[in-house]
């Protein structure tokens, strides 16, 4: 650099930043469409994070060890979220199918989620709530509803970003739990 | 009828603005003395109606008007004073009426205290500024009415975010909104130069004290949310890499490297179009991370379309704004020449490195926090990334920052001589490097690198710049205030480096049951619990606990960690009680009821978690003093016959 670049520039680089900057409207006007789909996550596979929680609607907190010893659905979801109640009612059979569903109630207002549940029912064995979404940050979640399937050792197995009624994600999940329950018997 | 008043001084004001950003920029362009002159004026009357709107506002949070849905839906009668005030900014469309507000004072700033600046450069700025506003007034009042009216009337509203009842909190968006609105200055003056074409080194020199002192204000709002979140959340922790977070952090690193890049082209000229970027780069990252944390985008990606008016109406201003101005640098960069010529080996490298670097960390963090989007607009799938991305990129980054902290400051303009700086450092470098290294093992017998990494960085930066001082003085007797602003400034950023090593590697924490009369130690410190006792806050019932914390037999402090309910909610809010000092904070947060007076506590040992804040408020305070300088004041005249001058020969 031992002389400034005269005036006579390559003319397309006065455009890169408007180039980039029209490819980050693209993005985020695609953004505005699309819906969630299912995903890897950079979490599966590794040991569930560990937190603390209050629970919604009874005395107590539950931890990351609460969630080991029993094969766990652990929904997370927020009476704001439109997609939850879409997916409500699929959240209600795999519960009463006999699988452990945790509810992770997601930067929501206690009454708020309480006057959901008595409005639609309630599928949770228990409820954790993070009221400032502080532990869904160590959790990858990025918004609701978003579901992790937990094995009894604690270990996140397979992850629904969207509404796990989507049939694609829904074949994803079972399969996924299937395998889950034919390794552990 | 007061909040009609305050929507009609809205309306009022959105008609004065647009006269503000159009009337004389064709008078720019035609050279018309009274269309250029109405600017000041026009600044004036739209501060005054905006102001008007906003104390209607105000008002109505104070007399408990709940036929205001915006009042109702934050406020309830049994909310303290401090917190109705406050809460005019709690929520989205008051935010937006104070964005509106702070912008028309910085304009109203702009026009008065830069009386000295050419008129027709004057006219465009605050054009320009106007403009923006434009953008804000419509967006309140075509999508966001805080006015709005509900009927029936609410006997009571609902209570503010038992969250944000802290004072830190109350002054905190204010702040950042000063920060945020404070970078319109200079991406103003950057745009009006562009549209004058005639970008030379003056429109830095005018806009460098503006940059610097917005910059401050963000510095200082960032700290206090940190500060806030500290001692609010009950966590301990002081960042947390939320979206929200990074969405003020981001143009933080952009003005960082923006207050550099125009020393570089005030002093010599050089990097001028860059500059020019980097002004509308830290604006629109303003705008960018303010917007989309009100359009709850990042909060959760999957409810950007839930308000699709909102969603749109920001990505169409979001468009004008940035887009506008890149086409702008685009057509208009090409007449820019840059004068300065400098070697490899100068101040001015070490600068753009500094910019590189910012820049780099700014792109880290857009990544970090946008990445869920791209991926997922890419139709590549979804993944999410989390902390532990953050706290790598940032390691990477902060290594080369630091070194060159202590070698850049020292380098002379233009050219400089390797083998001096290399004699000068080179002792400074082994020496922190080594005792860095050492003092961990002194501290507790363990031999570890990364906290000793850590030190010396911190050692490096607090000896090289207090040796930069030292030379300074030995050399000129005589010490600017811009300098010592620098001075102070980089020390900041010592002392928060030691900060942060020493709290993440030293810090203590633990869950634990007490029961009253029982005790926990942690880090030499013994914590007795007393015992609970009912507590009547104004609109808040607590169970309060005691404990007395005893180091070697000798009392240290008393702790009151409470467990708030407030009014109109079910939650209960935990409200740390924290112990503070220079060296150690003691922290104690309420966890839940165990039966029979036992309590879960969280307890935590914080060494030096102060210097982080006592950091940012150096280089908060450098900042201020740096504007102080007496070069801003005292040469103004000088300065405008020296334009004048330019002007006749173009």
């Amino acid at each position: 650099m031992t002389e400034t670049t005269p005036n006579k520039p390559f003319v397309l680089k006065r455009f890169i930043p408007l180039i980039i900057f029209a490819l980050l409207v693209v993005m985020l006007a695609v953004g505005l469409t699309l819906n969630p789909r299912l995903v890897p996550s950079p979490f599966i596979g590794k040991p569930v994070p560990e937190f603390e929680l209050p629970l919604l609607n009874q005395a107590g907190t539950f931890t990351h060890e609460d969630l080991k010893g029993r094969v766990t659905l652990l929904n997370v979801w927020a009476s704001w979220c439109f997609a939850c109640r879409q997916e409500h009612e699929m959240i209600t059979q795999l519960s009463r199918s006999g699988l452990r569903v945790v509810g992770f109630n997601y930067k929501d207002k206690a009454e708020d989620a309480i006057s959901w549940l008595s409005q639609l029912g309630d599928p949770y064995e228990v409820i954790v709530q993070d009221l400032d979404g502080r532990v869904a940050i160590d959790w990858g979640v990025y918004g609701a509803p978003e579901t992790f399937l937990i094995d009894k050792q604690g270990i996140i197995r397979h992850k629904v970003i969207g509404p796990v009624s989507d049939p694609k994600k829904l074949k994803a999940l079972m399969e996924a739990l299937e395998q889950l329950q034919s390794m552990e018997s | 009828m007061i909040p009609e008043l305050g929507h009609f001084a809205l309306i009022v004001a959105f008609a004065i603005t647009i006269v503000l950003s159009i009337v004389p920029l064709i008078g720019a362009a035609k050279n018309d003395a009274a269309m250029i002159a109405l600017a000041r004026p026009a600044a004036l009357a739209q501060l005054l109606f905006i102001s008007l709107s906003y104390a209607a506002l105000t008002h109505a949070f104070i007399v408990h008007d709940f036929s205001v849905l915006y009042v109702s839906q934050h406020s309830n009668l049994v909310q303290p004073l401090l917190y109705r005030v406050s809460g005019v900014w709690g929520s989205h469309e008051g935010s937006l009426l104070l964005w509106a507000l702070i912008l028309s004072l910085w304009t109203t700033a702009v026009a008065v205290y830069s009386r000295s600046l050419p008129d027709v450069l004057m006219a465009r700025v605050l054009a320009v500024m106007g403009m923006i506003s434009i953008g804000f007034l419509s967006f309140m009042l075509w999508t966001s009415n805080p006015f709005e009216r509900i009927f029936p009337v609410p006997a009571d509203g609902n209570a503010l975010n038992p969250l944000l009842q802290d004072p830190g909190l109350a002054i905190h968006p204010p702040m950042l909104y000063m920060g945020y609105v404070g970078f319109s200055v200079a991406f103003a003056f950057a745009v009006a130069a562009l549209l004058g074409g005639k970008l030379d080194a003056t429109w830095a020199r005018w806009s460098r004290p503006w940059t610097t002192i917005a910059w401050s204000f963000l510095t200082f709002g960032i700290a206090l949310g940190s500060w806030w979140a500290y001692n609010e959340l009950g966590w301990g922790g002081w960042w947390f890499w939320d979206p929200v977070e990074n969405a003020s952090f981001m143009p933080w690193l952009v003005g960082t490297a923006l207050i550099h890049s125009l020393a570089s082209t005030e002093k010599r000229g050089v990097f001028k179009s860059w500059t020019v970027l980097l002004a509308i780069m830290a604006f629109s990252m303003s705008l960018l991370g303010a917007f989309i944390v009100r359009s709850g985008v990042l909060v959760s990606v999957h409810a950007f379309a839930t308000d699709p008016a909102r969603g749109v109406f920001i990505l169409v201003f979001l468009c004008i704004v940035v887009g506008g101005s890149l086409a702008l640098f685009a057509w208009r960069s090409a007449t820019v020449t840059s004068s300065g010529r400098f070697s490899w080996f100068s101040r001015e490298t070490a600068l753009l490195l500094n910019n590189i670097i910012f820049l780099t960390a700014a792109v880290a963090v857009f990544v970090g926090t946008m990445y869920p989007l791209l991926v997922d607009s890419l139709g590549l799938g979804k993944i999410s990334v989390g902390r532990p991305y953050f706290d790598t990129m940032f390691a990477l980054v902060a290594i080369p920052l630091i070194i060159l902290l202590g070698i850049g400051p020292a380098l002379r303009w233009k050219r400089d001589d390797a083998q001096r700086i290399k004699t000068s450092r080179q002792v400074l470098f082994i020496a922190s490097l080594a005792i860095g290294i050492v003092l961990p093992f002194i501290i507790d017998g363990v031999l570890n690198i990364k906290t000793g990494l850590g030190l010396a960085g911190a050692l490096w930066i607090a000896m090289t710049t207090l040796n930069s001082l030292y030379q300074r003085i030995r050399m000129s007797k005589r010490l600017p205030l811009a300098f010592s602003g620098m001075i102070i400034a980089h020390l900041g950023m010592s002392m928060f480096v030691a900060g942060v090593t020493i709290v993440m590697t030293y810090h203590q924490e633990k869950d634990v049951r007490l029961e009253p009369g029982s005790s926990y130690e942690l880090s030499g410190y013994d914590f007795k619990f007393i015992g609970i006792r009912k507590v009547t806050g104004p609109n808040y019932l607590a169970d309060e606990g005691h404990l007395v914390i005893s180091r070697d037999g000798e009392k240290v402090a008393d702790l009151y960690p409470q467990k708030r309910i407030y009014q109109g909610q079910s939650n209960a809010m935990t409200e740390a009680s924290i112990d503070v000092g220079l060296f150690r904070d003691l922290y104690a947060a309420m966890g839940e009821p165990l039966g029979k007076d036992a309590w879960s506590m969280r307890l935590y040992y914080k060494p030096w978690i102060r210097w982080i804040w006592l950091g940012t408020l150096f280089m908060t305070f450098g900042g201020i003093l740096a504007v102080c300088d007496r070069r801003y004041r005292q040469s103004v005249v000088q300065r405008v016959k020296g334009l004048n001058e330019q002007v006749a020969t173009n």
